[in-house]
């Protein structure tokens, strides 16, 4: 009973903390005005989701999405036998691998900006989308890659083998075998890889050039323009993806889902 | 012959695995062999050169007269079961024993009559819808069983299939495999450490030692007529007679035993069965000194000196009870249970 209690609490403070710092934006976007001692906006718009709701930033907000799971999907590709070779195998300069993967995580975001939009200049990969998929890769790789190798350090490798004696294939080995195996892990990843895309700011404007305008560019340019109720509105559009992938894989990472947690 | 090794050879250049200098091994059709052997003798690179998880530096694997050198695990007709079940935790119990049919692409419905066939074979019925982390240690072994004999494959390998079970669900697995075995015909070669689950399971025993066959033959014949005296001492023979082998007669210092098989004359190592040494009270063929007595279960051994070289005898424990340190006993080594070691 107590259990049952403290894990409603616990829900409730999840759920309020990331409710609370939406609501002075989800206010923002439906006020018309909102002068400072006044606690509520004294008159109400739909103006700002007007503009939010527009094909310019609807745009925005598909590309935005399709680079993020654009990324995760390359990132699992990537890091699925990247992780596998970590996580199952010991090979000379292994240490060395891991601490370059976590390089670009520990690096500051303008050191790594600033060299990735050199490199990328030669290459001429600015000013595209599939520039900016390749540069969110960096950062994205090493959630991916070290989640997948710390999900094989616990695979038994016999069950492929006991696969293959049972007369699979090594591609429905593959897909009928490993993929459910380290399926649960690789969601946890590819949740992150997503996340982490999505709330790249910083590296799409670099290697971008300002030709590809994702949510959060959009977001901030009507920030720096004083449109506190747009932005308010877009930054609510900017959360969403979020909240709801942790509500969705909250029963993943807990083991229960969000319904049975709630439910008195 | 339905499964034989011709000169299968496997080394790591790294060493720190068992080598394989080269194995010439035959099974028969419908037999259950095993090969026994001391942890790191190499018996599991044997049984994974034969699936297929390995390739072998030379040599050849031919089954039913097929050479299966150099086909992936999945073409070789040849179903593995390992030491751990290693059942899908994602699969069903029925899902996991139909999984080789459905490989096969077998129409669903003879999947589902063929697997709830083989789960009451091996008392599972109606427990196909469980999950694996549903059954007990006992049941996902037998899972294991029936997931590979389903398949009816041509040749069945079971890698220690009851080291990771509790002594007495072990007794029931190993009659279960050997009425299975029996049931269905199908050849096997299981591999296991423990010398007693050889000698009760199989009808012929391959021993590896140090990569190397040491004996191929029925349980009675390698318990009874070793061929080296390593063989000997790994069934848990003691008593080792060195002396000459003088007409159908035997020189082991001062005492002069008969033989059954002499063999050619000069000196020679017999060997005797400790359990096969007689011990009786009053006057017998030889006179010998017990040295100590131990109780080890169901049986007792008795070491004692026979002309001041030692003998080890096992008895019954009531047979042993009223024997003393410093007692002088008769002892009978029968002449057909004294073996001449070969060369």
């Amino acid at each position: 009973m107590r259990a049952e209690r403290l894990r409603l609490l616990a829900g409730l403070a999840l759920a309020l903390a990331l409710v609370l710092p939406l609501l002075p934006l989800a206010l923002w976007s439906l006020a018309h005005g909102w002068r400072f001692p006044d606690l509520l906006p004294q008159a109400w718009s739909l103006r700002a989701w007007g503009v939010a709701s527009s094909a310019g930033v609807l745009g925005s907000l598909g590309l935005t999405l399709g680079i993020a799971a654009a990324t995760t999907a390359l990132a699992a590709l990537v890091g699925l036998p990247a992780g596998r070779a970590l996580g199952l195998h010991d090979f000379p300069g292994k240490r060395a691998v891991l601490l370059l993967l976590l390089v670009p995580a520990v690096l500051p975001g303008i050191a790594l900006v600033l060299g990735l939009h050199d490199l990328f200049l030669r290459l001429g990969l600015t000013g595209s989308t599939h520039g900016v998929i390749l540069a969110h890769l960096v950062p994205v790789l090493p959630y991916m890659v070290l989640v997948m190798a710390s999900v094989f350090a616990g695979f038994d490798t016999r069950i492929e083998a006991q696969a293959r004696s049972l007369g699979a294939g090594p591609v429905r080995c593959f897909l009928q075998v490993t993929l459910p195996a380290v399926l649960p892990g690789l969601l946890t990843g590819a949740l992150f890889a997503f996340l982490v895309s999505w709330s790249q700011y910083l590296l799409t404007l670099a290697i971008g050039g300002g030709r590809v305008q994702t949510l959060p560019l959009v977001l901030y340019a009507y920030v720096a323009a004083g449109r506190n109720d747009v932005a308010g509105a877009i930054a609510v559009l900017y959360a969403l993806p979020g909240i709801l992938l942790l509500l969705g894989f909250i029963g993943r990472i807990t083991g229960r889902d969000l319904g049975r947690v709630l439910r008195p | 012959m339905t499964l034989e090794l011709r000169n299968l050879r496997k080394a790591w250049p790294g060493a720190g695995q068992p080598t394989i200098p080269g194995l010439d091994l035959a099974v028969a059709a419908g037999s259950l062999t095993v090969l026994l052997g001391p942890s790191g003798s190499g018996k599991t690179t044997v049984m994974k050169l034969i699936a297929g998880h390995l390739a072998p530096d030379s040599g050849e694997v031919i089954l039913k007269g097929r050479t299966l050198t150099g086909l992936p695990p999945e073409r070789r007709g040849v179903a593995m079961v390992f030491q751990d079940p290693l059942l899908f935790p994602h699969l069903t119990l029925a899902g996991n024993v139909g999984f080789g049919l459905k490989m096969r692409g077998e129409p669903a419905a003879r999947i589902e009559a063929e697997v709830a066939a083989m789960l009451a074979r091996v008392q599972l019925a109606g427990l196909g819808a469980r999950r694996p982390d549903q059954l007990s240690g006992g049941q996902q072994q037998r899972a294991a069983l029936a997931r590979a004999l389903v398949l009816r494959p041509d040749l069945l390998l079971l890698d220690e299939p009851l080291a990771s079970l509790d002594a007495g669900l072990r007794d029931e697995m190993r009659a279960l495999i050997r009425g299975l075995q029996r049931e269905t015909g199908v050849t096997t070669l299981m591999v296991t450490h423990d010398q007693s689950e050889a000698v009760v399971m199989a009808d012929r025993i391959a021993l590896l030692l140090d990569g190397q066959l040491a004996q191929a033959a029925a349980p009675a014949e390698i318990l009874r007529r070793p061929e080296t005296e390593a063989v000997a001492r790994f069934f848990g023979g003691v008593n080792f007679l060195d002396g000459v082998v003088e007409g159908a007669g035997f020189r082991w210092g001062p005492v002069r035993l008969a033989l059954d098989r002499p063999g050619p004359p000069g000196p020679a190592r017999l060997t005797i069965r400790p359990e096969a040494v007689l011990l009786h009270p009053g006057p017998g063929q030889l006179a010998a000194k017990v040295r100590g007595v131990t109780l080890l279960g169901t049986q007792s051994r008795v070491e004692l000196a026979l002309a001041g070289e030692p003998l080890t005898a096992l008895l019954q424990p009531a047979a042993a009870e009223a024997l003393r340190p410093g007692d002088t006993v008769a002892v009978t080594l029968p002449p057909a249970a004294l073996w001449r070691l070969p060369g």
